[in-house]
């Protein structure tokens, strides 16, 4: 049963996999042209384990920045699993100590995605089932840093074959899974307007946490759509046939 | 190359402040005794508030070839999946930008 639990979390980690995998080799393939050997550009997928954030990384390695300046750095293009963590807290509540510290360390954004979605539909998470997930995204993140410094010359300019849209549309596609919970429109209307403006005003990695902290408390502060809030997953696929319609700008 | 402190070192140390912030949020919320409703209603929020900063932005500033494949991706996420939306809005890009030369 466990192991059947394990499968279904190595699964869902594949199609995971295969979204993430484009920006593993393109993160071996920047690393190796700015400098950095393959084994180092692997020591940071295998520590860091953050794709947007190893990025800004190897570009602050080229300019040779200051070392803590490039730690300050990732750790603000991070901060927003802050806000990751809090929320899946309520959902590891079964899970040992070390077991809590290992999903930690794997609570990547499609991690924290999968999980809140698994939890909505089953009710719960266990921790087998957040292994298999983690291990395998873990484990092709590897893998795709790899490939990316070994043949990342290939691919040539990431413009070139859209690479830069792919990000923004992954994540578009799971916020959508989302779209039947309390206040979802609202919420993604102003953590996005207040992030465009942020990023403007405050200037990038901060738009991500002000933004979100904007949408945050636009549902603190918003009464819950009628009483019971997700109390089967029928009804919120009900609910959310309206709203996605009106989701289209 | 005379970096003052091995490259290895810094990666670790981004790596000790990535991990940093994925328990900090944790150790915050487990000192509470008890959540309030409109906490447990803001983090129940997180997902689409912080996923949506990742997407705006892009939407917003990076060029109208981005915010029309973007668009295109919307829709077939709609219907369909995630993944074909990827590949759609990919073709899409690629697409406008042979076409109009940008």
């Amino acid at each position: 049963m466990t192991g059947s639990e394990f499968m279904h979390g190595a699964r869902r980690g594949l199609a995971v996999a295969v979204s993430a995998a484009p920006f593993g080799i393109l993160f071996g393939a920047v690393a190796v042209e700015k400098g950095l050997s393959s084994g180092e550009a692997l020591l940071m997928s295998a520590t860091i384990f953050a794709g947007a954030s190893q990025l800004v990384g190897v570009e602050l390695f080229q300019h040779s920045v200051q070392p803590w300046l490039v730690v300050l750095s990732v750790f603000a293009v991070n901060f927003r699993h802050v806000l990751y963590s809090a929320a899946i807290t309520r959902l590891f509540t079964s899970f040992t100590l070390a077991q809590k510290m290992l999903s930690f360390f794997l609570l990547t954004d499609p991690q924290f995605a999968e999980a809140e979605r698994r939890a909505e539909a089953a009710g719960r998470i266990t921790f087998v089932w957040y292994l298999g997930l983690g291990a395998t995204v873990y484990c092709a993140w590897l893998g795709a840093t790899l490939l990316g410094t070994m043949f990342g010359r290939l691919i040539g300019d990431p413009r070139a074959i859209g690479l830069d849209v792919l990000l923004p549309i992954y994540f578009m596609g799971l916020v959508l899974g989302f779209r039947s919970r309390d206040n979802w429109l609202p919420v993604v209307a102003v953590s996005s307007v207040a992030s465009v403006i942020a990023i403007k005003v405050v200037g990038s990695p901060w738009h991500v946490s002000l933004g979100a902290l904007a949408g945050i408390l636009v549902a603190a502060f918003l009464p819950p759509r009628g009483g019971q809030a997700e109390e089967s997953g029928m009804d919120g696929a009900a609910v959310a046939a309206p709203l996605a319609g009106r989701a289209e700008r | 190359m005379s970096d003052p402190v091995p490259m290895a070192w810094v990666i670790l140390a981004a790596a000790a402040a990535t991990f940093l912030t994925r328990v900090g949020g944790y150790v915050l919320i487990t000192r509470m005794r008890r959540i309030p409703p409109r906490l447990e209603a803001g983090l129940n929020a997180v997902p689409a508030a912080v996923l949506s900063t990742l997407v705006a932005p892009a939407f917003a500033y990076g060029g109208w070839d981005v915010a029309l494949a973007m668009v295109a991706a919307l829709a077939i996420a709609l219907r369909y999946s995630t993944l074909l939306a990827m590949v759609a809005g990919c073709a899409a890009v690629v697409l406008l930008r042979q076409s109009f030369g940008i």
